[in-house]
Formats: C-alpha cells, sequence, structure tokens
C-alpha cells in the first residue's frame, strides 16, 4: 500500500490544530481540539486499511476491495466521540452556570501553592481560605435537572 | 464451558437496561443490581474454576471464526481479575445503598446510580475478557464514560472542575490508544491479540518500539503511572465515597492489566523493559512522598494509590514468572485492600463530619468498631506480617532478589522504602484521626469551607453508621484477611497464570486451534 500524501498532511494539520487547542484553557476550545484530534485519528485508520471498490461479495474481484474493518472501526469511534463530545458540551454548560466562565481551573493543590505563595506565610496559612465556598455549591444544587428525577424517583418513600 | 464467558460482560449490561425501566421504583432497582452483581461474582467464580482445571476458554462472538470476529478469552489472570473486581464492585454497590439511605440521597442521585454503575461493571468486565485489541478499547470506552457520569454525579461545583480534567486527560489517553490501534492495523493487518503476538514478532525492531511505547502510553495513563498521573489524586477524592472506593481498585488496575497483557503477550522481551522500572521506581516513590505531604484522608489515599501502582509495574518489569505472579499477586491483593480505605474514609466522613486529618480527632474511642475496620486494613496497606500486602511485597521482594541486576536491587530498595514511608503515612493518619484527643469544638461555619471543597458532599458529623455501610466494609475487610489465608494456593493460581504468560502458547492455541493464520 502506497501512503497519500495528501491524508499524511491532514492528519498531521488536525493532530496540530487539536492539540494547540487542548492545551487552550476554556474548555469549549478544548472540545473542538478534541474534535479535531479524533477526527485525524480517523484519517489514521482509514489510512491503515487498503482502499479499493465496495466490498460486497461477487461486486468486484476480492483484489480491488477496500478492507471494511478500518471503516467500522472508525464508525464505532465516531459514535463514542460524538458521545463524549456531548457530555463535555455538558459539562462546559454547567461549568458557565455555576461559575459565569467554562475556563479549565488549576487543582487543589497548585491553588493551595500559589495562595501561599501569595501570602508568603508558615505551613498553615492554607486553612481557612480556599476559593471554593460551601454555599455556593449548596445553592448550585437547588437547579438541577436529575435532582428533581431523583425526587420523583424517591417520592413514594 | 464457553458459553460462561461472555456472561461477565452480558449479565450486568441487561441489569443496566432493566434498572434504566425501574427508574421510578428505587427499591426493585436495588433488587435488580444487587441481583446482577450477586450472579456476576458467581459466574466469574466459576469460570476461574474452569480455566485453572481446563485452561482458557475463548469465545468467538456471533460464530465468527477469530482472525474474522471478535474473540472473548478468559485465562487464569483474567479469570482471577474477574473474581476479586466482581467480590469488590458487589460491597461497594451495598455500601452505597446504605450510604444513600442514611444521607438521603443527596450525595448519589440513585435513579442514574444504578444503571451506570452496573455499564462500568460491564466495561470492566469487557476489559479483562477481551481478546481483540479493538474491543480493549470499546471496553474501556464504555468504563469511562460510566465514570465520567459518576464522577460528576450532583454536577456540583467541585465536582465538574475535577470532572473536567479527568474527562479530557482521560480522552487524551483513549486517542492515543486509538492512534496505536491504527497504526498497529497499518502494520500488521489485524487487532487479534492471539494473532498479533505471531505477527509483532515479524515487524522490524524500530516499528515495534513505536507501537510498543504508544500503547504503554495510553495504558500508563490509565493505570496512573508516575509521570502520567497528575489526575488521579485531583478528582478521584471529589466523587462520593463508594465512587471512589470502586475507581481506586478497579479502573487504574484495569490499566495494568492491560500493561501486563501488553508485556507479556504483544511485546515479550521488549527493549523497555529497563525503562518500565524506572518508572516503576519513579512511581512508587512519588506517590508515598506525594502521600506524606497530604492533611486529607481521601487525598492521601488516592496518593498511595499512586505508589502502589510502582509495585505492579516493577513485576511486570523483571518480567520472570515469580515477577509477574508477585505482580498478579499484588492487584489482586491492592484492589481489595484500597477499595476498603476508601470505604473506610467514607465511614469517617459519616461519622466525624470530615476527612481532614487537621479536625478530626479521638475517633477510636468515639467508634472503636471504626478504628478496628481502619488498622487492619491500614497495617496490610503498608505491609505489616502476616497480611497479604505483606506476603505480595515479599513475593515481589523475592523476585527482584532472583533476578539480581543493580536496577533489580535498586527497585528491592525502593519497594522497601515505599513500604515504610507507607506505614509512617498511615500512621499518621492513625494517630491524627483515631488516637488524638478529639479536638476542641470548632465553629464549623470558620473553616468547614475547606472540607466541603475537597470532599464534595457534606456529612453529618456524629451522625450514628448505617449498619448496611459498616456491614460490606466488614465484609472487605474480611476478603483481605481471606486473601491472607488462601495466600498459598493463590500463589499457585498466580504462578500458573504467570507460567501461561510468559509462555504464550496456552493464550493462542486456545483462540486458534490449528495454529495463527
Amino acid at each position: 500500500m502506497i501512503p497519500n500524501l495528501v491524508y499524511i498532511a491532514v492528519i498531521g494539520v488536525l493532530f496540530g490544530a487539536g492539540v494547540s487547542l487542548i492545551l487552550e484553557r476554556t474548555l469549549t476550545r478544548v472540545i473542538i481540539g478534541v474534535i479535531l484530534l479524533c477526527n485525524g485519528v480517523n484519517l489514521l485508520i482509514l489510512m491503515s486499511g487498503s482502499p479499493g471498490t465496495s466490498p460486497i461479495v461477487g461486486a468486484s474481484p476480492e483484489e480491488d476491495m477496500s478492507d471494511p474493518l478500518p471503516q467500522a472501526m472508525i464508525l464505532t469511534a465516531i459514535v463514542i466521540t460524538l458521545g463524549i463530545t456531548a457530555f463535555l458540551l455538558a459539562l462546559a454548560y454547567r461549568s458557565w452556570q455555576l461559575l459565569g466562565h467554562d475556563e479549565v481551573q488549576d487543582d487543589v493543590e497548585d491553588r493551595r501553592i500559589m495562595e501561599l505563595a501569595e501570602r508568603a506565610e508558615g505551613p498553615h496559612a492554607d486553612e481557612n481560605d480556599d476559593s471554593d465556598d460551601s454555599d455556593e455549591s449548596d445553592e448550585s444544587d437547588d437547579d438541577m435537572p436529575q435532582d428533581h428525577g431523583a425526587d420523583r424517583g424517591r417520592s413514594p418513600r | 464451558m464457553t458459553f460462561l464467558v461472555p456472561l461477565p460482560v452480558i449479565i450486568p449490561l441487561l441489569g443496566a437496561g432493566l434498572t434504566l425501566m425501574l427508574v421510578r421504583n428505587p427499591q426493585a432497582q436495588r433488587a435488580v443490581s444487587l441481583t446482577t452483581l450477586s450472579a456476576t461474582l458467581a459466574v466469574a467464580s466459576a469460570l476461574l474454576f474452569v480455566t485453572v482445571r481446563d485452561g482458557p476458554q475463548v469465545m468467538a462472538i456471533g460464530g465468527w471464526a477469530p482472525p474474522m470476529g471478535i474473540v472473548l478469552v478468559a485465562d487464569k489472570l483474567a479469570a482471577l481479575m474477574l473474581v476479586v473486581s466482581a467480590a469488590v464492585t458487589l460491597c461497594v454497590l451495598v455500601y452505597s445503598i446504605g450510604q444513600g439511605m442514611a444521607d438521603g440521597d443527596e450525595g448519589t442521585p440513585l435513579s442514574i446510580y444504578h444503571p451506570t454503575y452496573l455499564v462500568l461493571t460491564a466495561g470492566v468486565t469487557n476489559a479483562f475478557l477481551s481478546g481483540d485489541l479493538f474491543n480493549l478499547y470499546v471496553g474501556f470506552e464504555v468504563l469511562l464514560v460510566a465514570s465520567y457520569v459518576l464522577l460528576t454525579l450532583g454536577s456540583t461545583e467541585n465536582r465538574i472542575r475535577a470532572g473536567t480534567t479527568y474527562v479530557v486527560v482521560s480522552l487524551l489517553s483513549s486517542v492515543v490508544f486509538l492512534t496505536a490501534l491504527g497504526l498497529v492495523y497499518g502494520a500488521t493487518g489485524t487487532l487479534n491479540m492471539a494473532q498479533l503476538a505471531g505477527r509483532l514478532d515479524d515487524l522490524p525492531g524500530n516499528l515495534t518500539l513505536i507501537l510498543h511505547v504508544m500503547l504503554l502510553l495510553a495504558f500508563g495513563i490509565k493505570a496512573a503511572v508516575f509521570p502520567l498521573a497528575a489526575w488521579l489524586p485531583d478528582s478521584y477524592p471529589t466523587a462520593p465515597a463508594p465512587v471512589t472506593a470502586v475507581f481506586a481498585g478497579l479502573l487504574t488496575k484495569v490499566g495494568v492489566y492491560a500493561i501486563i497483557r501488553t508485556e507479556t503477550l504483544l511485546f515479550p522481551g521488549g527493549r523497555i523493559t529497563d525503562f518500565l522500572m524506572v518508572f516503576a521506581l519513579a512511581t512508587m516513590i512519588m506517590g508515598i512522598l506525594g502521600a506524606v505531604a497530604q492533611s486529607d484522608i481521601k487525598r492521601l489515599l488516592s496518593f498511595t494509590l499512586i505508589s502502589h501502582i510502582g509495585y505492579m509495574l516493577f513485576g511486570v518489569g523483571l518480567s520472570t514468572i515469580s515477577g509477574l505472579s508477585g505482580a498478579i499477586f499484588y492487584v489482586a491483593h491492592h484492589i481489595t485492600i484500597q477499595t476498603t480505605l476508601f470505604l473506610v474514609a467514607g465511614l469517617i466522613e459519616q461519622r466525624g463530619g470530615t476527612t481532614s486529618l487537621e479536625r478530626l480527632g479521638g475517633m477510636a474511642r468515639l467508634t472503636p468498631l471504626l478504628s478496628v475496620l481502619f488498622f487492619v486494613p491500614a497495617l496490610n496497606l503498608a505491609g505489616i506480617p502476616p497480611f497479604s500486602g505483606y506476603l505480595g511485597k515479599l513475593g515481589l521482594i523475592q523476585a527482584g532478589v532472583d533476578v539480581a541486576t543493580p536496577l533489580a536491587y535498586l527497585l528491592v530498595a525502593g519497594g522497601i522504602a515505599t513500604s515504610l514511608l507507607t506505614l509512617y503515612a498511615i500512621s499518621r493518619v492513625w494517630n491524627l484521626a483515631f488516637w488524638r484527643s478529639p479536638q476542641a469544638e470548632t465553629p464549623p461555619e470558620a473553616d468547614d469551607d475547606r472540607d466541603e471543597a475537597t470532599t464534595g458532599g457534606p456529612g453529618q458529623p456524629g451522625s450514628l453508621l448505617p449498619r448496611l455501610m459498616v456491614a460490606p466494609t466488614f465484609a472487605l475487610v474480611a476478603l483481605t484477611i481471606l486473601l491472607t489465608v488462601v495466600a498459598g494456593p493463590l500463589f499457585e493460581i498466580t504462578s500458573q497464570a504467570a507460567t501461561d504468560l510468559i509462555a504464550r502458547t496456552p493464550y493462542i492455541e486456545a483462540v486458534f486451534p490449528d495454529g495463527a493464520p
């Protein structure tokens, strides 16, 4: 099989763009990056099989047929990507609902260290202040669709 | 007896569908989930019995012969993993039912919890049984998607934050895996693992090295090997206690299982086993140093989880029969022990209202039962004789000394140091949370913020422990002790499994009785 240079270039561009978008801070861009990356992978899988005529027995001689397996695998991969993209979009929306933005935040440890650096105090300086606050997350529980479902679910009790 | 092979995947999936239909009836949901997981456990035990007696069992899905269709293969390693994971998931399910009743379902909306949990189980069993790389990918995706939902249950601010990191990192590992699959298929024209075993041997060395590294990279993220583990302690502790427990027990071990398969079946005697050992050492040391620095029980346990993944990699990297046998034993031991400890952490949160070591105190006097439940698995994790943790580490260290290269000795030293540091981290929890005199009542408003930020759900301080939460924890502690009691026969099985893995022929011959095409 001779690799097609155009495909390789497209895969390269998709991977490059995907990776640089994933390194962004906002979740929406990360999602677009993920989509590009997954499409790049799909093309790569497509290239791993041989091209040819449609693989239906009797339609053409067997040597000319394309390899159907990579196409089947791509279909599976597309479905999985679709589901995960939908989930990520929901996450981004929820993040926007709660925080007003969809930026990926630093992890707990990073924030703690940054606070320590800012205050330049002893090791116990990190106790009373974290940027999250409990009443905020409490009130956020109220407008959750799942909770209403769960409420109805346990109403017989 | 091949009809048993697909059942551990089918039963939980069926159960998931049923529980989804029973969304309006929580009691029926509970009954269905319990029955489903009990049946899975029974089937897995039968499968282990059959594979130990008759060798690997193979089922060609849909009757398509192996190179064309997908096969499910249950060899000794897969069957053993199935039994342990089924037992653990069953106990955690009972625990979560108990917690749901105690909390009034606030942390875990039951209606979607049960179906998702069962789908997670199906994904895990599918990954263990898969004899085809693409099916392994599908198994991974099934369990990952279920884990995304479980991790963000209730979608509070913290869980969204932790969930975002977790989803993106897992997605990245899936993309790497999928890319590797495309390259493997392009290079060999097959994804059947038994067939790949033969065909990968014929490829030029540099190409195999690339494929090998890409697969290890994908599995390394899932298994939380050191440089790729930063996502774990950040995301796991925010989930509800039973979810964290089952993640900690199972998900990373599925990655370890995939690494074992890659190293033994696909790329035996690969050129990077020495690198694997170096990463094992780094994982052990960095993980446990992270644990020592933590002041929250759940985060501390997450770091010990990463650290002890290093032991399993150590055994795999030795690539001798005794090394692999020790690694498999350690996986079985660690699944149960880590799940138990996270469940106990959940109980501590329930009783003490927090998992922060700065605020806990006097638990030993408050609840002697809970302190016993913590003490036994904690010593087990640190590797105090006579528990199974000690036996597992002993097996690995013996295997390391047998290999007797400088690197192996270094790993042995690192393993012992990690064991001691684990003991230090664990005894710190014991001293602060259990033995210290109770903390003076601090006004809860003053420093409640951080605690709820890390744990994600408010526990009622001082509430009594529901029996349905204690019983499964007790059962798991009993299981860890049972692993100690049956360590002899278990080591027998794991060394048989390791012999089969190193030989490769039992697996390949089971899939292709007439020789690989």
